[in-house]
């Protein structure tokens, strides 16, 4: 293994794209995910690669469009307001198949918000965040080696199932150091047989669009998608387990939140509470099977969040409202202390 | 062992650097390190504040609520956070830039007058390093003689010219008694 270095999550993200190939970033600067620009400014250069300030977000992430369009590996980045604008595009991608990373390091919404952490565009990012029925694969990392470890995954899974991925941080997660070991395995790249690279005159043209008129057509595209979002659900869904082998309480979080929910765990368990988490890693595909596994042997859950309580609706239909969920949060940019979470721990004991 | 620590101060100070310093420390000794920054309007006056933890075992939350070291470099940090230091815990204060001394009294306190001692000895943007010699002195966080091998890779190669008064720095505080 390489030496680890101590990088920010956000110039983690950006070091691990380029080792991925990618030589395709277009962005515009918002706090907290400001770093990623800027390192790709200063790096991509050196790599022979691209990196565009564009004029507004929704321009980066048509340039992202038609970057991926041509068949190359691309991303793009920004924090909550950002995305809603490149939301639009992100529709369209989904709707032309085109595969592509999208970074967001979530600040407190709604609006122009604040700049401090939060998780509160989850419904937006499992969802799809713009118009129609569609899907991205959404990664949630929750140290800096794991910004890098699912950057890497990001743009493979997106080539692999033709799709935007997300990779959701945070602001604590961009903004934080840890020792990090970039040495990593580039994604293969795979054929584009679709991509929009000229014909040199010895096929057809291949045309990457959204639109059909013809809605047979236009639903034969949509069943096919969905089934692609099948496989992806059975073959892709990542979470950890931690301490759930005895649990009678489950608690459910991600990114920051579980890093924090950890130490209250350890707290609780030092006070003989049976306490264990289930840390979904995709937020979609969402883990549902560990977490009907767990509602056969715990009598509850707490759903830890930096949002008025956007997953706690999946936990519950995972659970299929088998057990009570209970909500613990902060919002507005802050954080829930250990403490807050071993309250909400020990509470549900009581139950 | 973990150790959880907290540097605050207004920006400028050298906060975030002293950290950094600690968190390469932990780097080289491959010990678990998190470091974790307040950014944003903070950095433009106000508390400015780093949350540093080094840990022999994986970290969970990198946000330091309850420091076993607080290094306070201006009175607004060291009003907001005194409370927050575990019980035994050890402070440090610039007592330069405060004029009161603690309210607590399960935990240790040291006065350095570090901005002062910064400027006596010409090297004003120091006070940080200066301060974090005497941290090192006072707890078991890191070992003395791992501090140049540290700064050398904490200091880029283009700044090299900094190492020996960073040194100096941390000597100065080192040796402080008072």
């Amino acid at each position: 293994m390489s030496e680890k270095v101590l990088m920010k999550g956000n110039e983690a993200i950006a070091e691990a794209a380029i080792l991925c190939g990618c030589r395709h970033y277009y962005g515009y600067p918002i706090t907290p995910q400001t770093e990623v620009a800027a390192y790709m400014a200063k790096r991509m250069p050196k790599v022979g690669g691209v990196f565009l300030q564009a004029e507004s977000e929704i321009a980066a992430v048509n340039m992202v469009i038609g970057t991926s369009a041509a068949g190359c590996r691309v991303m793009t980045s920004s924090s909550s307001p950002g995305i809603s604008l490149k939301s639009e595009g992100l529709s369209y991608m989904a709707g032309c198949d085109l595969p592509a990373l999208i970074v967001n390091v979530q600040r407190g919404g709604p609006g122009l918000g604040g700049i401090q952490p939060s998780q509160s565009d989850y419904f937006q990012a499992t969802r799809g965040g713009g118009h129609g029925d569609y899907h991205m694969i959404v990664l949630a990392p929750a140290s800096i080696q794991e910004m890098v470890d699912m950057t890497v995954k990001g743009f493979a899974l997106a080539d692999k199932y033709r799709m935007p991925c997300m990779l959701l941080a945070d602001g604590t997660m961009g903004q934080m150091m840890e020792p990090v070991s970039l040495d990593i395995t580039a994604p293969e790249t795979v054929e584009k047989p679709w991509a929009v690279t000229g014909t040199g005159c010895k096929r057809p043209h291949n045309v990457v669009n959204s639109l059909s008129l013809n809605s047979e057509e236009l639903e034969v595209w949509n069943f096919e998608r969905f089934k692609r979002y099948e496989t992806l659900a059975e073959n892709e869904t990542m979470y950890e387990e931690y301490c759930m082998d005895d649990a009678e309480i489950c608690v459910v979080a991600f990114g920051i939140a579980a890093r924090v929910s950890k130490n209250a765990i350890d707290a609780a368990r030092a006070q003989g509470v049976k306490v264990g988490m289930v840390r979904p890693i995709t937020l979609y595909p969402f883990p549902k099977a560990p977490l009907l596994k767990a509602a056969e042997h715990c009598k509850s859950f707490i759903s830890v969040e930096l949002s008025m309580g956007q997953m706690i609706e999946d936990v519950e239909l995972a659970i299929r409202c088998k057990r009570p969920v209970t909500l613990c949060n902060r919002v507005g940019g802050l954080i829930p202390t250990p403490e807050q979470v071993l309250a909400s721990i020990l509470k549900a004991n009581e139950m | 062992m973990t150790s959880k620590i907290l540097f605050a101060g207004f920006g400028g100070q050298g906060i975030l650097f002293s950290g950094k310093f600690l968190a390469y420390e932990g780097l080289l000794e491959e010990r678990q390190v998190s470091w974790l920054p307040s950014y944003g309007p903070e950095m433009r006056g106000g508390t400015a504040s780093c949350s540093v933890i080094l840990s022999d075992t994986a970290i969970g939350s990198p946000i330091v609520t309850t420091p076993d070291i607080l290094i306070a470099m201006n009175l607004p940090s060291y009003d907001k956070y005194e409370s927050t230091v575990e019980k035994g815990g050890k402070i440090f204060v610039d007592s330069s830039l405060v004029q009161r001394s603690a309210m607590r009294d399960d935990v240790d306190t040291y006065y350095i007058p570090a901005t002062r001692l910064a400027s006596e000895n010409g090297m004003p943007t120091l006070a940080n390093m200066i301060i974090l010699g005497k941290v090192i002195k006072e707890t078991a966080v890191i070992p003395f003689e791992n501090v140049e091998r540290t700064l050398k890779k904490v200091i880029s190669a283009k700044r090299a010219d900094m190492l020996e008064v960073n040194m100096k720095a941390l000597k100065l505080g080192y040796d402080y008694e008072g």
